[in-house]
């Protein structure tokens, strides 16, 4: 086995001797000349679209009369828009309803396989390519759409961009980019029961910052990782961009390999092997060259929340709120701007903050094991009077999984409102939407102000299971303490 | 197009570190298939709450240089953002310092965005807020921002840089003109070949 795994790679162009990490293979690989401000013409694997934008990207093609040069690299889906209670046609709000007939006449047009509201494989759209097997290892992957980082959990390089670039995209399947650093994070050790994936990424954004990541793309490496489920690494890899890095990554192993194979745009057969050897092969070596490194101790990591207006404010369950003289003078203004937004106040422990409404669904934790784990907390118990409680499933694959399994019974038992596939109340484009200065418990991943559609509203990041404890209790609660066994 | 090496204009302060693009443009105004219209409505929510928001106050009418802090337009990958404060007049962006994509979003519209110091966006804010009526120079060919008397250093990304003065910010055309490398690549790319050698 060995010696045809090395005699495929040799003949793939791969040297058993390379240095570079994985990032800067799978870079290598796609560069296709430097132009002329010195940055690199990127090809891209997968072009990943959805109605919001997209529309724009196709109107520059129009106006410059332009095709699409791979049509087959793109696949379309919508999901930002999309209401998750009544999906009839045409939606009750009219902008909606065009963005919809954009994104069908764009597809149409320009030759593009579109998921539509009628195809059983519609969903969050980074939910939708590793869910069919597109996202995989050693791919550039681009989206319209910041949380592209998700895919980087196959061991692709993965990133969000804007609207000209999507027309960038669309025509010469290319991107003119910098190559970033590249930081390897490693989180060691074992983590405790009741800390999920998401108390991981959330941790380390506290730890290096929000803007800790600019000008990076992390790669995520130790036990820790190398024990997360795909789903898991998702989790993470989504985060990356809160983190200030564009994308992040995790070497593609057997966890990766098993979980494409058998996938509908998987490989098949002999091809797999191929594929599955070649995979395998980007990993970064043991002794791979890193800009920077930075050690976490994963047995050291609690349920983490949020309290203020960006993803770096949070604390451990059980920790108070900082203090404000522990920042810095040129901080205090923006962290009590936060404090009052959020009406919180320094020292005041996280525990016991009252919520109204409790949100679990996303690209960050809508996936089949992220319901387990909130049906699992959510399992005979009942939602508190007065906190409205959301379970919004990724994908329609996800949501019929779910059901399969039992869990939305699980929920609308509890008192769990049981919705269809969309983003939801990740961000306010849909009906789904936060009232006056509602306060939710959010399995989503930004807690800007205003991001869950009220301008006032506030919103608390945490686990799935964690959201389902706080649904339960009607606050911040420790989940730990609600786990079975 | 255009060789953009030095943008003029009156200033607006906004000195507030992690601006985020859904303050920029909340994402109710994300709902439209073209970008037209959006500069009305650029921290439409911040306005609300805040009346006396700069985007709102007339002494800033007409500004073109917005002055920003740290990590600013972190967040979504929305074209949105740097769309609403081009179409509501903004030209360029000084900052403490960028997230990337709203940086290179900003870029491929036209609008430099460069890094200054603290200490000098200070300084620059105090003398808009004393005169808003001042002219501010952002100037890419010697690094520069001056106002009145100041003159401070200022920093950018070396490729935009080059984009911009040359006149080579319009990505698309270049990219264009490599479609036969593009395709030559894809031929080697092991999942474009069925994984063979
Ligand atoms: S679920 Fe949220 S973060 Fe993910 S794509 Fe939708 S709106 Fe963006």
């Amino acid at each position: 086995m060995a010696t045809t795994v090395s005699r495929i790679l040799f003949h793939l162009g791969f040297d058993m001797t390379d240095r570079r990490n994985l990032f800067n293979k799978v870079w290598d690989l796609h560069s296709v000349r430097t132009i002329s401000s010195g940055q690199t013409q990127l090809f891209i694997g997968l072009h990943l679209i959805h109605e919001v934008t997209s529309p724009q990207a196709f109107s520059i093609l129009r106006d410059r009369n332009l095709t699409v040069m791979f049509p087959d690299r793109t696949l379309a889906t919508v999901d930002h828009i999309v209401p998750t209670d009544n999906q009839l046609r045409p939606f009750a709000d009219g902008l909606a309803e065009e963005m919809m007939s954009a994104i069908e006449k764009n597809c149409r047009d320009f030759g593009i396989r579109l998921f539509d509201l009628k195809d059983n494989r519609q969903g969050v759209v980074h939910i939708v390519g590793p869910e069919q097997g597109l996202t995989q290892p050693g791919m550039t992957i681009a989206c319209g759409d910041s949380h592209t980082s998700t895919h980087g959990a196959f061991g692709s390089i993965a990133f969000g961009i804007g609207t000209s670039q999507v027309a960038d995209v669309l025509a010469t399947q290319t991107l003119a980019l910098s190559r970033p650093k590249v930081r390897r994070i490693e989180v060691t050790g074992k983590l405790r029961p009741g800390v999920f994936a998401k108390d991981v990424i959330l941790h380390i954004i506290r730890k290096l910052g929000v803007q800790g990541g600019v000008g990076y793309a992390y790669e995520y490496a130790g036990e820790v990782f190398d024990r997360m489920s795909m789903e898991e690494r998702m989790t993470v890899c989504n985060m990356s961009i809160e983190g200030g890095a564009r994308c992040g990554y995790i070497n593609p192993d057997q966890t990766t390999v098993d979980y494409i194979r058998g996938r509908p745009f998987a490989p098949t057969a002999a091809e797999f092997d191929r594929a599955a050897a070649w995979w395998l092969s980007l990993a970064s070596p043991p002794d791979a060259e890193f800009d920077d490194r930075v050690t976490f101790d994963g047995s050291e990591i609690e349920p983490t929340v949020t309290w203020g207006i960006n993803p770096e404010q949070s604390v451990g369950v059980t920790e108070k709120l900082p203090a404000l003289s522990s920042f810095s003078i040129d901080d205090q203004k923006g962290i009590n701007d936060a404090f009052a937004y959020m009406d919180l106040h320094e020292n005041q422990p996280i525990q016991g903050v009252k919520i109204d409404v409790a949100f679990i669904g996303s690209c960050t934790n809508g996936r089949i094991s992220d319901l387990r784990e909130a049906a699992a907390i959510a399992r005979g118990r009942k939602v508190s009077p007065g906190v409205k409680a959301l379970v919004v499933p990724g994908s329609q694959l996800v949501r019929q999984q779910a059901m399969a399994e039992g869990l939305d019974k699980v929920f609308e038992a509890a008192g769990f409102e049981w919705r269809e596939a969309g983003c939801s109340m990740c961000l306010a484009m849909n009906p789904d939407k936060l009232k006056g200065r509602e306060v939710c418990a959010s399995s989503s991943n930004r807690n800007f102000k205003g991001r869950q559609g009220s301008p006032t509203g506030r919103t608390l990041l945490m686990s799935p299971a964690m959201v389902a404890a706080a649904a339960i209790n009607g606050c911040v609660s420790d989940v730990r303490t609600m786990l079975q066994g | 197009m255009l060789q953009i090496t030095e943008v003029t204009g009156t200033g607006i302060p906004l000195l507030i570190d992690d601006i985020d693009t859904d303050r920029i443009i909340p994402a109710r105004f994300l709902r439209c298939v073209t970008f037209d219209g959006l500069g009305e409505h650029a921290f439409e929510d911040d306005r609300q709450q805040d009346r006396s928001h700069p985007f709102d106050d007339p002494r800033y009418k007409g500004a073109s240089v917005l002055i920003g802090g740290r990590n600013f337009g972190c967040g979504s990958s929305r074209e949105h953002a740097p769309q609403a404060l081009m179409r509501w007049g903004i030209k360029a962006v000084i900052a403490e310092s960028f997230a990337e994509i709203f940086f290179g979003n900003c870029t491929t519209l036209g609008v430099p965005c460069v890094c200054a110091a603290r200490a000098d966006l200070e300084q620059l804010t105090n003398l808009v807020k004393a005169d808003p009526s001042l002219s501010i120079t952002v100037d890419l060919a010697s690094k520069q921002v001056r106002a009145g008397n100041l003159a401070v250093p200022v920093t950018i990304l070396e490729s935009a840089r080059m984009a911009l003065t040359t006149g080579k910010w319009d990505f698309l055309g270049q990219l264009l003109e490599g479609a036969d490398a593009v395709r030559k690549a894809a031929t080697a790319l092991p999942y474009l070949s069925g994984f063979k050698a």
